[in-house]
């Protein structure tokens, strides 16, 4: 991979390959040139192995976090409100039709 | 085996090897509250396209969903009702993928944390039980709908659908034929009506069930590739489709060919299930904790609140029936399929005593009734007290059981008590000796034939004489009687 030799890493330290950023990229549907694929492999494996770090901690007695703000049961009552017009819901719509947001023919 | 019976069997037979069908489901239940899962835009079918969304539920950047107090609820009655371990800690995370019918590329569903854990339904048919297991009810919004315009080269997208609240129903892989599929979602849809969390219809999508379908050999553990069937629109429907589906696995395993893990398409034109094309990566969904939604953590104190609020269910309320008022299992059945149609069986039953007579006059003329007319029982003209009343015309011999399905379509008809219509239509049966009397010897006199053959031996004689009668009374002579009156005078002349 570019960014292995450009960052002159240790077996260890490669995390991803290139592979895996088409991969990731295509689930994202995105399109990346050979050299975004290059720059964001490098900074994405960067990333990984600053995590690392993270495995230094002792973590087995620890709960896994489901949110970060110390917050449960927030709920609405089950009551209408008022929300947008069919004009109001459709004014960014590059395309409509009928009511309709127009999008490219999608077939099962 | 007849060939109506072949795809009933459990096991399929084959030249080589002998397969066993494995099915598990998973049920989309559209929860019955006012407004959307997290945001308060109606939750109602039908409509102008586009006239019910937000920017919530439109996806649009810096919203924050907040969870439906009661649509909560419902979910938790549901689970509850699937004897499902409801989780004290449960959390929603995002299922991402892009598809026009979703507006913010991800739905909000729950993946590792579901609300409802394992439970199980008790599924009776043709006599048998089995335990099929469930795995999981989660809650999730719905996608939007599309709408395609093949000519013009172009779809059209609906977000009124978009964040209506669902509880998936995933069951284990434990049913083994389609009738047992079906007879699987027919209860689950019973019992989600019973609880009154949602109204289970399929044709309007409040009700809907992919499959997994997977054959392996007799014997064998391990679960075969599994072949998931989409757009199943009727309990018929999802038989054929499983049918036709375990029926081309196993012409391809018997040919040698590989199954392959795809989603397949039913159609209910042709009966059969088509390839969808399949997308690359399509379940990779990257699933992660939605950080715009807090955890639910409930109380085990109100878990049991709701659990004390649920109603008694279709079976054991069945098995009640058998037993408090003697009916057969299949009346029994039939009775507390709906709620409201055993609420209005236990309605009339505190009124007489006659439960058979009472369960068969519900069951062939209310339910013939309504079905005619297109109404459901809570519609009916005739009121569980008016019902009471006509079964104890018939059981005091005012008016016989003939007659009586004539004083029933008038009731049904005009909503008026039994006892009016039989004295505004004079259909009081004649118990009268002395008119039956006349009448019996008149016709005795005017069938010499009969009454000859009768008294030579010929009994089914006795059965056109008693017609005769019959129609001289134009159906009004107590049918007793008649038989008492005629074998008398036959013999006795
Ligand atoms: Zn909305």
């Amino acid at each position: 991979m570019p960014w292995e030799k450009e960052r002159n890493m240790t077996e260890k330290q490669k995390k991803i390959s290139l592979l895996d950023v088409e991969k990731v990229a295509g689930l994202a549907r995105l399109g990346l040139t050979p050299e975004e694929k290059a720059k964001l492999g490098g900074q994405l494996n960067d990333i990984l192995v600053y995590m690392e770090k993270l495995d230094e901690l002792e973590t087995s007695g620890i709960e896994p976090l489901a949110h970060i703000l110390p917050l449960q049961n927030v709920l609405r009552e089950d009551r209408v409100r008022e929300g947008l017009s069919q004009e109001q819901a459709l004014w960014n719509a590059p395309e409509k039709k009928d009511g309709l947001f127009k999008v490219p023919l999608v077939l099962e | 085996m007849t060939t109506k019976h072949r795809h009933e069997t459990n096991l399929i037979f084959s030249k080589k090897k002998l397969y066993e069908t494995v099915i598990g489901l998973e049920v989309h239940v559209q929860l019955k509250s006012r407004t959307k899962i997290f945001c308060g835009c109606a939750a109602g079918s039908g409509g102008e396209p586009n006239t019910r969304v937000c920017p919530i539920c439109l996806g649009f950047p810096g919203v924050l969903p907040v969870l439906n107090r009661k649509v909560l609820e419902l979910a938790v009655r549901a689970g509850l009702a699937l004897n499902c371990e409801v989780s004290e800690f449960s959390k929603f995370d995002r299922k991402n993928y892009f598809y026009p019918d979703l507006p913010k590329a991800y739905q909000i569903s729950q993946f590792d944390l579901p609300l409802n854990g394992p439970g199980y339904l008790d599924l009776r048919l043709e006599g048998k039980t089995r335990r099929i297991g469930i795995t999981r009810a989660h809650l999730e919004e719905d996608a939007g709908k599309l709408v395609h315009f093949e000519n013009d080269g172009f779809s059209g997208v609906d977000y009124n659908r978009t964040g209506v609240p669902l509880l998936e129903i995933v069951s284990d892989p434990d049913l083994r034929s389609p009738r047992e599929a079906s007879g699987y979602l027919k209860a689950i849809r019973s019992i989600m009506r019973y609880i009154d969390v949602s109204d289970c219809d399929m044709e309007k999508g409040s009700f809907r069930c992919d499959a997994n379908i997977s054959l392996r050999p007799v014997g064998s553990e391990k679960l075969g590739v599994k072949v998931e069937i989409k757009n199943m629109n009727s309990f018929k429907g999802v038989e054929r489709a499983i049918a036709y589906e375990v029926e081309r696995q196993r012409e391809a395993l018997e040919s040698g060919e590989e199954i392959i893990q795809e989603t397949r398409l039913y159609n209910a034109d042709s009966q059969k299930t088509f390839s969808m094309r399949s997308k690359e990566e399509a379940h990779d969904y990257r699933y992660f904790p939605d950080p715009d939604l807090t955890p639910i953590v409930l109380e085990r104190e109100w878990i049991e609140g709701i659990r004390s609020s649920l109603p008694e269910l279709p079976d054991p309320r069945g098995d009640r029936f058998q037993e408090q008022y003697g009916l057969p299992e299949y009346d029994a059945g039939v009775l507390t399929a709906e709620r409201q149609l055993a609420d209005y069986f236990e309605a009339a039953a505190a009124l007489t005593t006659k439960y058979k007579t009472l369960s068969n006059w519900i069951m062939v003329e209310l339910l013939g009734k309504l079905n005619e007319a297109d109404l459901e029982i809570k519609d009916s003209p005739v009121s569980p007290i008016q019902m009471a009343g006509l079964i104890s015309l018939i059981e005091k011999g005012a008016i016989s059981g003939k007659i009586g399905k004539q004083v029933f379509a008038e009731m049904f008809k005009t909503g008026k008590e039994a006892e009016v219509v039989v004295e505004e239509k004079g259909l009081l049966q004649i118990s009268d000796t002395g008119e039956l009397d006349r009448i019996v010897e008149e016709v005795i006199s005017n069938n010499p034939g009969p009454v000859d053959d009768y008294r030579g031996g010929k009994k089914q004689a006795l059965g056109f004489l008693v017609g005769q009668i019959m129609k001289a009374t134009r159906g009004k002579a107590n049918p007793g009687l008649v038989n008492q009156l005629l074998r008398d005078k036959l013999y006795n002349p």
